[in-house]
């Protein structure tokens, strides 16, 4: 880079900085540390303002990438946040918890030859700059329509659905099984990737314009989809129940004490505040910790366990780093914390001592062999390999599954034979009138985008039937 | 939020809330739970609805003092309000004209049966009813369970009251003087499920328990609560918790039950000193 370019950028990317991570595996503060605002300077400038910006093909909601860079370039951080709000009502989370490197890192111009634009730390930097030095803007609300609509369901797909629905002047009530809001944004993602903080910001905001959260309210018992659309007057129901129902590995002990499924072991963690010394919900803090599984949901597990104590962490899952669903900067924070990787095997059976409680893992190393459906190579067991991992605590985080409450509660809406509510994709309407859904309750486990996106189309034709009606 | 609108004590270490929540009174049936928090940060409970009234919009809870969660809660008064009730959950018991029904209840699983015992009475079943308790002081509901059974037997283990001995016992009893019965449903401590519905179950009597593992959200999110059921994996809050007693793996579910038990002692001593100044 020569003195008089006309535009000094640096060739890579601007790392963020981190703690260190023999300190983080021991607490549960945040790990990565954001960047200061001459490191996102640094890192905004780089972006060459594409034209036609490849980066927005790559991102579910579109986000104005070249322009929110450009804010941030010129130093209008809280104009960056809301460049962004116009298409992502949750930047500080995205930011965060995207998969950024298969969404718009990923089609970014500069990763062609070199690193692509760190898109995901300049979105947080903007939204965290926000947060704490914007004002409250009060975004533009229509006038009140006098319809109302309930949203089950407060994650990702449910609060984005109740932001857009606010705005469009109708009465929003969001009804929540658990007593806090936020879905698997509280309770399953760890307080070190993402602080509770910023969810409750979010949360708060929603409240602000006039978004009413009825906590501890199970739709399908408290009160039917039938019942809120009939007696309580709603027009409209958006369905946001996510996948909540753990799936086990269905082998030889593993209802020992010490086998948690991820969900129980993070809210406990997470929710209940097992963490905490004095929390009255316990949790074991195992010595020696296994977790089944190479999704966000295993790294989550694993680091957590470390940070409960453990002395070692270990993963073990059935393919190849390459097939790992993680995402990758979750697996390289988990490796420098030193997780254990037992990669290509699958466990057989949980072994336990006489009062049932966990001593080890007994596992089969597995090799690749033809692609199955989804073109990926199906692990197949290497016979005669099985071998014993001692450990006290076995997390299984191998999937998890729709909750059957409002499927069995609501007869005629249409259900895949997983469980899965069929919905449009393109506008969240589902067989039955005026119930819409979106988020993992239609496609399962997926992401927090993906579901805001869901939340964010069936908003939309929310407005254009009930327009109609 | 909810409020407690009448509290009773029944018996040393068991209380009687009834609280306004009428949503969960005009929707539940026999056999349902709610899921409680009493304080901030506090565990989530599940406590079986006793009894409900959907016109004056109140439900029941009855609950015995285990450890801190139910200590907490049973230092709360009329006019507190419950940060967090949530419900109502579970499926609700599967109600029928059976024909001759014998209800067993074991400590404070009397609580849990009297809703049950109640809507097979309304729906026209011949009702015999076993409420036992280790002693005279600890007997729930004895007024109540009367007033709805056609036959009833009280026993105890120590024969402070009724008959000594074991539910169980009673059951052979009755099985003895060729006492014939369609329908059992048992609720009580696992040890107690387990031995009684071992004798219906051999005496060919369609028999349903009320599990009642450890549960977390009662949602069906954690797995917390699964039993294996018939060779499968239930979760007894979504599931549950109710079922048929001739099929469950009771030595697994008794076995998860205990998991906790040191755990829970430390919580509730450590909480002790502070409500009442002294070690557990
Ligand atoms: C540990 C973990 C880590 C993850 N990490 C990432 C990541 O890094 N990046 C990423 O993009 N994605 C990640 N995901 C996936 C992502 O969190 C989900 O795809 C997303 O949260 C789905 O949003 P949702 O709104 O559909 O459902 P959820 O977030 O599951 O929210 C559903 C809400 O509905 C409530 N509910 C359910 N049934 C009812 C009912 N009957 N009545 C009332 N309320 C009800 C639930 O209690 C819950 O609060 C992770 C998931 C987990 C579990
Ligand atoms: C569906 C369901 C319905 C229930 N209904 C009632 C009810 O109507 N009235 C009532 O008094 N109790 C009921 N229980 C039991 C009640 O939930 C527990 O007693 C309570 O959770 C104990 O909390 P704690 O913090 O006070 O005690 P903890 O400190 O958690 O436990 C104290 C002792 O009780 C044992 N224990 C913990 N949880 C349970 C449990 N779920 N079942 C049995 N023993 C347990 C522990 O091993 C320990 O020995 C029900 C449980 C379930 C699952
Ligand atoms: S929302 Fe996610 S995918 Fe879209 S630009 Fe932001 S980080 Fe990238
Ligand atoms: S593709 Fe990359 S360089 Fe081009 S606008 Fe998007 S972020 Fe900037
Ligand atoms: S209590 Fe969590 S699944 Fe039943």
């Amino acid at each position: 880079m020569t003195q008089n370019s006309p535009k000094p950028a640096q060739s890579s990317r601007t790392p963020m900085r981190e703690q260190n991570p023999a300190v983080r595996a021991h607490n549960f503060d945040e790990v990565p540390l954001g960047y200061t605002e001459t490191e996102a300077q640094t890192e905004a400038r780089r972006c060459l303002q594409c034209r036609k910006p490849l980066c927005v093909g790559g991102c579910p909601v579109n986000v104005q990438i070249p322009e929110f860079v450009n804010l941030i370039v010129r130093g209008k951080y809280v104009d960056a946040a809301r460049k962004i709000k116009e298409t992502n009502a949750l930047p500080a989370i995205c930011g965060r918890v995207c998969p950024q490197e298969t969404q718009c890192e990923e089609r970014c111009i500069l990763g062609k030859k070199g690193d692509a634009v760190a898109i995901g730390n300049l979105e947080r930097f903007a939204a965290d700059w926000e947060m704490s030095h914007g004002e409250f803007a009060m975004p533009a609300l229509r006038p009140k329509n006098g319809a109302k609509v309930g949203v089950v369901g407060s994650g990702p797909a449910g609060l984005t659905a109740a932001g857009e629905l606010i705005k469009q002047g109708f009465d929003v009530t969001v009804f929540e099984a658990f007593h806090e809001a936020g879905g698997v944004l509280v309770y399953g993602i760890p307080e070190f990737r993402l602080p509770k903080e910023i969810v409750k910001k979010e949360i708060g905001y929603l409240l602000k314009l006039g978004v009413v959260l009825e906590r501890n309210f199970i739709v399908g018992r408290t009160a039917t989809v039938d019942g809120l659309l009939g007696e309580e007057g709603y027009a409209a129901i958006f369905i946001g129940a996510g996948a909540g129902l753990p799936a086990f590995m269905r082998v030889a002990g593993e209802d020992s004490i010490g086998v948690y499924s991820a969900n129980e072991y993070l809210t406990r963690s997470n929710l209940m505040k097992a963490y905490k010394e004095d929390a009255d919900t316990p949790i074991i803090r195992g010595k020696h910790v296994v977790t089944v599984g190479g999704g966000n949901v295993a790294m989550d597990s694993a680091r957590t366990a470390l940070r409960l104590g453990a002395e070692t962490s270990t993963i073990v899952y059935r393919r190849t780093e390459a097939e790992m669903p993680a995402r990758s900067a979750e697996v390289h924070h988990a490796k420098q914390e030193g997780i254990v990787f037992d990669l290509l095997t699958n466990p057989v059976a949980v072994l336990a001592d006489n009062n049932g409680f966990v001593t080890g893992i007994r596992c089969i190393r597995m090799k690749l062999g033809a692609p199955d459906e989804s073109g990926r190579k199906r692990p197949v067991p290497v016979a005669g390999s099985e071998f014993d991992i001692p450990c006290d605590v076995v997390i299984v985080a191998i999937g998890n599954s729709p909750n059957p409450l409002i499927r069995e509660t609501t007869p005629d809406i249409a259900v895949t034979k997983h469980g899965t509510i069929v919905a449009n994709e393109a506008d969240g309407r589902t067989s039955k009138k005026f119930v819409y859904a979106g988020g993992d309750i239609v496609t399962g486990a997926a992401t927090v985008i993906l579901a805001m996106g869901a939340g964010k189309n069936a908003a939309r034709s929310i407005g254009e039937d009930l327009a109609k009606k | 939020m909810p409020k407690i609108i009448k509290k009773e004590s029944l018996s040393e270490l068991v209380y009687r809330y009834r609280i306004d929540a009428p949503r969960i009174a005009k929707m539940r049936k026999a056999g349902q739970f709610v899921i409680v928090r009493a304080t901030t940060d506090g565990e989530r409970i599940p406590l079986t609805i006793a009894n409900a009234n959907a016109a004056e919009g109140w439900i029941e809870l009855i609950f015995q003092v285990a450890g801190k969660s139910t200590k907490i809660l049973s230092i709360l008064m009329v006019g507190n309000e419950i940060i967090d009730l949530a419900g109502p959950l579970g499926r609700p018991t599967h109600i029928e004209r059976f024909g001759r029904c014998l209800c067993i209840g074991g400590g404070v699983g009397v609580a849990p049966l009297y809703p049950i015992t109640h809507a097979l009475k309304a729906a026209g079943n011949e009702i015999t009813t076993i409420i036992g308790a280790r002693s005279s002081n600890l007997l729930l509901l004895e007024h109540e369970m009367k007033e709805l059974s056609d036959r009833f037997i009280v026993c105890t283990d120590d024969g402070s009251r009724g008959v000594k001995g074991f539910a169980a016992d009673s059951v052979k009893t009755l099985l003895a003087e060729g006492e014939k019965f369609d329908f059992s449903v048992i609720i009580g401590p696992a040890m107690m499920m387990r031995v009684t519905a071992g004798i219906t179950v051999a005496a060919g009597i369609k028999t349903t328990v009320s599990l009642n593992p450890i549960m977390i959200d009662g949602t069906g999110m954690c797995g917390g609560c699964r039993v294996t059921v018939g060779g499968e994996t239930r979760f007894a809050c979504v599931d549950g918790p109710e079922f048929d007693a001739a099929k469950i793996d009771w030595d697994g579910m008794i076995k998860r039950l205990n998991g906790y038990r040191s755990f829970e002692r430390t919580s509730l001593e450590k909480h002790n000193c502070i409500v009442t100044g002294r070690p557990a």
